[in-house]
């Protein structure tokens, strides 16, 4: 098989398994595209565990554990499949570590409340849900595979992030309070989240198939599903120029520049949290020594 | 460390299905690793732990003479049957 | 059918919370990925025994089981101080958990035979869940066995483990971990350790912010 014929075969829906050809460019982009997915779980764990440790309900408390539990699943299964393309799993957490390897925007901010954590189990996940629904028709078929098991499991954060939100919505002034100001610092980060608007046929990722939807149709879904979900709780979105209009959603252009700077390693809480991972790494190496390396 | 590959049964009669696969030093640990990986929302009913190498991949399937006759689409019996109903005067009947 | 004990398991639901929320530190920097997964519904599944035990408890006592987990002062906690220990290192984290296991076992095959049909129904969903526990705990625990991190900190735990069961319980406890013929001082319940207190302030400092609110 050619390059261009296998071109021509993932677009017309073909999928490939780990043994088959794969053209280099696309074994390329691949690996740095699931890597990039799978690091950003794991990232993603660290802002919402120190909220496990204040969940202030029982339930609260284990449906925020199994949602944690669940992203390092996630994790799991993402760089199992980095792994079979070649990529050691030690290899793809040191060039994390190091700021080699990126993670997505949203997990390099601050959690500063309760109401952060109904914000990101709510939008945070439904913007991420949104871009994984698009990895189901992925042309490589072990990733599609195990990205069906992700958005099963999936389902059940969005609704306990809504739950969340909606107890806040019922309670106290403050509470209330909490969730607009969560929102406030959230929605940049939001906007930023599915990338900038390249067209789909420029957009080396849709173009060999890996994923099934353009950046710009991601964020539309995103708003089409999300925005009436936020004004009918009467908050408010801080952007003044928001509004669909006919079928599309107009906003202000968000920060581009913000973005890459973020990605590449200097957001916020970046290097906290990478030298966090780093530390715990170093200190239970011993037990992939003696006992999981056997 | 090896891989372990892992397959589950979704309820009772299923039958077992490629799940996923997990990363553990030995059998025991795989099997733990696979119960909460694979079942800790009780959707398996059970699971097969197996090292990835005992598991082989056969995928050399070719057709090239177009082997119909083992299979339905290889039978063609419309024409046939009517010759034979015409023959035995029962086409009428139908 | 007698009465519920409640001070009895207000100490297991006690033990069972602070032990799952020392637990369920590890969700995300556990050893292993798959570790972490199989870890994290080893905490759950103690913060799941805590909230039924409060829940049988609340009953008798006119609360709910979210006051009587978060809105006691530390000092009215009944755990053992085995399990407000903070040891966020693997080694103890496992020896904690073998230790707590083994104990954790002959005390609930006492509570099935609770004269009380509901105690003892408990017990007996508890012990059913707990089967992974111990075989979680026990598999860790044997691959550790001889390395000197594993081996002091089961050293250093074990009065404290001890403190997890009553008196009568403590004999058959120490032949099964294999440390009878060692008499040290038991560190019981009845007094918390500067570790609970700062444990308690963090598990509670989102509920304490809007007092009486729903979450």
């Amino acid at each position: 098989m050619t390059e261009a014929e296998f071109l021509a075969y993932v677009q017309d829906g073909g999928q490939v398994e780990t043994g088959d050809w794969l053209p280099d460019e696309y074994r390329a982009r691949l690996i740095k595209f699931i890597e990039m997915h799978a690091n950003s779980e794991l990232m993603g764990v660290l802002p919402e565990r120190e909220w496990i440790l204040r969940a202030p309900t029982l339930q609260r408390k284990l449906a925020l554990t199994a949602k944690v539990q669940d992203e390092v699943g996630h994790a799991q299964l993402i760089y199992r499949v980095v792994e079979d393309l070649g990529k050691p799993r030690d290899q793809s957490l040191a060039d994390l570590i190091s700021g080699k390897a990126k993670f997505h925007n949203v997990f390099h901010y601050a959690t500063k409340t309760w109401g952060d954590v109904g914000v990101i189990a709510w939008l945070v996940d439904a913007a991420a849900i949104i871009s994984q629904k698009a990895l189901l028709k992925c042309s490589y078929a072990p990733y599609a595979r195990i990205m069906k098991k992700i958005c099963w499991e999936e389902s059940f954060h969005i609704l306990h992030g809504r739950d969340v939100i909606l107890t806040l919505m019922n309670g106290t002034d403050e509470q209330r309070e909490l969730v607009q100001e969560a929102l406030n610092r959230w929605w940049g980060p939001l906007m930023q989240f599915h990338g900038n608007p390249i067209p789909a046929d420029e957009d080396p990722m849709f173009v060999w198939r890996i994923k099934s939807q353009g950046n710009e149709e991601a964020r539309q879904q995103f708003l089409d599903g999300y925005v009436p979900q936020i004004w009918e709780l009467g908050l408010t979105v801080p952007d003044p120029k928001l509004r669909k209009v006919g079928d599309v959603w107009e906003y202000t252009e968000p920060d581009w520049d913000e973005l890459k700077h973020v990605v590449t390693g200097h957001g916020p809480k970046t290097a906290e949290r990478l030298d966090f991972r780093r530390r715990m790494l170093e200190q239970e190496q011993w037990v992939r020594d003696v006992v999981l390396a056997a | 460390m090896a891989i372990y590959e892992v397959f589950r049964q979704e309820k009772k009669g299923a039958a077992f299905a490629h799940a996923g696969s997990v990363e553990a030093p030995c059998a025991e640990f795989a099997e733990a690793f696979a119960h909460e990986q694979y079942g800790r929302r009780h959707e398996s009913v059970a699971l097969w732990v197996v090292p990835r190498d005992a598991v082989h991949e056969v995928s050399a399937f070719y057709d090239e003479l177009g082997k119909t006759y083992h299979r339905v689409d290889g039978y063609s019996l419309k024409e046939k049957l009517r010759v034979a109903r015409e023959r035995a005067g029962t086409a009428e009947d139908r | 059918m007698s009465r519920v004990n409640v001070q009895a398991l207000l100490r297991i639901a006690d033990d069972e919370l602070i032990l799952g929320w020392r637990d369920s530190e590890w969700t995300g920097i556990a050893p292993s990925l798959e570790e972490d997964v199989a870890f994290s519904s080893i905490a759950q599944n103690e913060i799941g025994h805590a909230r039924a035990l409060y829940e049988l408890c609340a009953r008798e006592l006119g609360t709910t089981a979210d006051e009587l987990a978060f809105d006691r002062s530390p000092d009215e906690y009944e755990c053992a101080p085995l399990v407000e220990l903070r040891r966020l290192d693997w080694a103890h984290t496992i020896a904690r958990h073998w230790l707590y296991e083994e104990a954790d076992e002959l005390r609930l095959a006492a509570l099935k035979e609770s004269d009380n049909a509901e105690v003892a129904g408990l017990a007996a969903k508890m012990d059913r869940e707990e089967l992974y526990h111990r075989l979680h705990a026990r598999m860790w625990a044997e691959r550790l066995r001889g390395d000197e991190r594993f081996e002091s900190a089961v050293t250093e735990l074990y009065p404290y483990a001890l403190g997890v069961l009553d008196g009568d319980l403590r004999a058959a406890y120490s032949s099964r971990v294999g440390l009878s013929g060692s008499e040290p001082q038991t560190h019981e319940r009845g007094s918390h350790s500067p570790e609970l207190a700062s444990l308690w302030e963090e598990m509670t400092s989102v509920r304490r912010s809007v007092p009486g609110a729903t979450w």
